[in-house]
């Protein structure tokens, strides 16, 4: 925890004490420690002089802001108008039945996030998902399998009780 | 444009005059050697995502272990969006002018050999004419690029974005120079004005007029007065402003600093998109480069206009592009609009009078001063000036970024710039403008596609995003899918659009159930009516639009949907049932091993079939059919 406080105490540092900053200090707190702790939201909150359930409404409007833990890896899955044009719904309703978790959700062994996200213009290469940032393209079902396959590789001795996929 | 690694100044010198601007950029067109090659790799979203990162390292490697001479050392550079996104990643090669396509590492070293070292072209990776197999050495030849007027997007794909001097080299900062030292700030206005620019950003105010209004509005209230671009670029289907930033970021830059002296702001705004990582740090290192230049900050070539700028990122809320959501949450707050009975330009960003304009409308700016408001005013048609950049996607063959006068016509764009379909059938409708446009039927394929013939067919310019649609798409589902969106997004501050569309996606949600009654389709139309009188902002007014076109164009679908129970482009899930054609079965088992359910059945080189009653139509077999045995009804 004391980790998170220095991660906060030196972003902080980058910003005056006013509410005008309260969004980009959400945002590196978010990028440096994955989500938004209540303790953060604390610090946060007094740093740019707003009241705490200010700066809750502010990270609640948002969509990029995470107020829960995401898991090791996130999976998001476009669903611009190309990609939904091409499936992606389809792509969503298929991670779904393979991670178990509905969109939006973590697996309960926290290795596995869902998301969608508004189109992230890469149209020509349409249906999309970005698996921990990276694009993978013309996607389809037999694909999926081979990359969350890739992924459990990785993680040796994971399939043991983890998410069956 | 100029070779990558030739180093120009070790330590950079403010530009005090417009002669040192000149003088600077002869330095940098001096030290450019015609004869060494360059190669450009595209590095925009489409191409990254394509390999063209991997591609740039394995050019570089190969240029290092092929023991290339020295002389023909190419310079290697990664450029923004170069536009035929579907065929990437792309490639341009100096000074041979070739032009490759879906280039990918393995073919670096071919490349060096062939082309860098022996002078020939490399004939696979030329582009290729779907129709008639024609082979195109040059950009410029291929239709795609043939049939464009590239004017905004001239330098992107050229320059290393990443690099003022490139951007300096093909001209930039020239027009911040003759306002400088020829321009009052009025004559500045006057320019825009006269020039006829409208806003890139959807609903084509006139961006002179608004200028004039904040200087009105200065008068009464006294300066500060703020300039901000609108990157927000939320349109799910667009990234051309993206592609803008990402490509040539100081043209937006520019354009920011002249509007900035033309209305006397000191300080600027740029607002982009948080899903836009690459735009942001390339607008960050401009920024910095121009400042380090004496372009940007105090004294801009060394006159007396001072002015700085800032990035705000956006936290991922569409609502955020509307100017007054735009305005509270660089405040850092909850982006909520408000009533615009006092327009923005009075009381903006602080309460205080403030110019706003989309990216592409500032990237517009400086060619206006540097050329002059007649030369852009003979661009285009008479009420709509200039170009637009679309991004031309869907199912249409040439996918990607392209640029052409206003009032072109909508089936020159789709079907000779985009190569029209695959499959070579007509499109059946165009979506423009996004969430808040519309749908364009192919019966109306050459209405010239201007501000104002498209706001009269139902539709919208909006920011540009151009999806085309066949047979097998929806109007009922994509009419659904912008309200889904829309109403996801929805700040929810006012009621028509907080109840309103979630009623309107509930009432298409039952088309697709097939549980709707015609009648359903009049209330629809009226609460549409209701919605576009009374929502706060233009979210929420402009919502019903891709629904009330597709009304309008497609009835009958509509009709299909709640009297006969069908979805014709066998889309809606409740609506069809997939089967096997025993005809086109090869029985090679590959549907019944992918199939989630496990309900297709049969023996191995005989016809499967599909059990219907326990079919979740996830279409997982009719993608996976190499056969086209699988039919959807």
């Amino acid at each position: 925890m004391s980790d998170q406080a220095d991660i906060i105490e030196e972003i902080m540092g980058r910003y005056p004490g006013k509410p005008e900053y309260l969004i980009f200090l959400l945002q590196d707190v978010q990028a440096d420690c994955g989500y938004i702790s209540p303790e953060a939201m604390n610090l946060i909150s007094e740093h740019a002089c707003v009241p705490i359930t200010q700066a809750y409404s502010v990270a609640t409007f948002y969509q990029s802001f995470r107020l829960e833990p995401k898991g090791e890896h996130e999976v998001r899955v476009c669903l611009g108008t190309a990609c939904h044009l091409k499936g992606g719904q389809r792509i969503v309703e298929e991670l779904e039945r393979k991670l178990n978790i509905s969109a939006g959700d973590t697996t309960e062994d926290m290795m596995f996030t869902l998301n969608s996200v508004n189109c992230v213009g890469a149209c020509a290469l349409s249906p999309v998902i970005l698996v921990d940032g990276k694009y993978e393209t013309n996607i389809t079902a037999n694909k999926i399998e081979k990359i969350l396959k890739q992924i459990n590789n990785e993680h040796a001795g994971y399939s043991e009780g983890g998410t069956n996929v | 444009m100029f070779n990558g690694n030739v180093a120009l100044k070790t330590e950079v010198n403010r530009l005090n005059s417009h002669t040192d601007l000149n003088d600077f950029r002869q330095q940098i067109l001096d030290s450019y050697d015609p004869d060494r090659p360059e190669i450009l790799v595209c590095h925009g979203t489409g191409c990254i995502a394509n390999g063209s990162v991997e591609l740039t390292q394995a050019l570089k490697k190969a240029c290092q272990t092929m023991g290339v001479d020295a002389k023909i050392m190419p310079g290697i550079k990664s450029t923004g969006c170069q536009g035929l996104c579907s065929k990437g990643p792309l490639v341009h090669i100096k000074p041979h002018g070739l032009f490759y396509q879906r280039v990918k590492a393995k073919n670096a070293e071919e490349i060096i050999q062939k082309t860098i070292i022996e002078n020939k072209p490399v004939k696979h990776l030329l582009y290729k004419d779907p129709q008639t197999g024609e082979l195109f050495h040059k950009e410029e030849d291929i239709p795609f690029y043939k049939k464009q007027k590239r004017y905004v997007l001239k330098n992107i794909g050229k320059i290393d974005p990443t690099r003022i001097e490139d951007k300096i080299a093909v001209g930039g900062y020239q027009a911040l120079a003759k306002a400088l030292t020829t321009m009052t700030p009025e004559q500045v206005v006057e320019q825009i004005t006269k020039s006829g620019l409208r806003g890139r950003g959807g609903a084509g105010f006139p961006t002179g007029r608004k200028w004039q209004g904040a200087l009105k509005a200065i008068e009464k209230k006294g300066r500060p007065v703020y300039v901000v671009v609108n990157g927000d670029e939320g349109d799910p289907g667009a990234f051309m402003d993206c592609a803008i930033m990402e490509g040539d970021p100081h043209a937006v830059l520019e354009g920011l600093i002249l509007g900035a002296y033309a209305l006397g702001a000191e300080m600027g705004y740029l607002y982009i998109r948080a899903e836009y990582p690459i735009a942001i740090k390339h607008l960050q290192i401009a920024m910095e480069q121009a400042k380090a230049y004496g372009l940007l900050g105090e004294n801009i070539l060394g006159s007396d206009f001072c002015f700085n700028a800032q990035i705000n990122r956006g936290a991922g809320a569409f609502v955020c592009g509307e100017s007054t959501a735009l305005f509270t949450s660089i405040e850092g707050k909850a982006g909520n609009p408000r009533p615009k009975y006092v327009r923005s330009v009075e009381e903006g960003l602080w309460g205080r009078p403030t110019v706003l304009n989309n990216v592409e409308t500032w990237a517009n700016v400086p060619m206006i001063v540097e050329n002059g408001a007649d030369w852009y005013a003979n661009i285009g048609v008479p009420k709509s000036t200039g170009t637009k950049v679309f991004c031309l996607v869907g199912k249409v063959n040439n996918v990607g970024l392209v640029e052409v006068p206003m009032g072109t016509p909508l089936a020159e764009i789709v079907e000779n710039i985009g190569g029209g379909l695959p499959g070579g059938a007509p499109f059946k409708a165009v979506q423009t403008g996004g969430p808040s446009g519309g749908c364009i039927p192919y019966h109306l394929k050459d209405l010239p596609v201007d501000f104002d013939s498209l706001t009269k067919a139902g539709a919208m310019m909006g920011s540009g995003a151009m999806i085309v649609m066949d047979d097998r798409d929806c109007v009922v589902d994509v009419a659904r899918y912008f309200l889904r969106f829309l109403e996801e997004e929805s700040c929810g501050k006012c009621l028509p659009c907080r109840l309103g569309l979630s009623r309107m996606r509930e009432i298409l949600d039952n088309f697709s159930h097939g549980c709707g009654e015609e009648k359903d389709i009049d209330d629809l139309m009226g609460l549409a009516q209701a919605i576009q009188d009374g929502a706060l902002c233009a979210l929420g007014s402009s919502a019903p639009n891709p629904c009330l076109t597709t009304i309008k164009f497609f009835k009958d679908e509509y009709i299909a949907h709640v009297r006969d129970q069908k979805c014709p482009a066998g889309v809606c899930k409740d609506l069809i049932t997939y089967s096997i054609d025993p005809e086109a079965c090869t029985g090679c088992m590959s549907c019944s091993r992918q199939c989630p359910q496990g309900c297709i059945s049969g023996e191995k080189k005989k016809p499967h079939a599909i059990d219907e009653s326990a079919c979740i139509r996830c279409g997982i077999c009719m993608e996976t059919c190499k056969f086209k045995a699988v039919i959807v009804r």
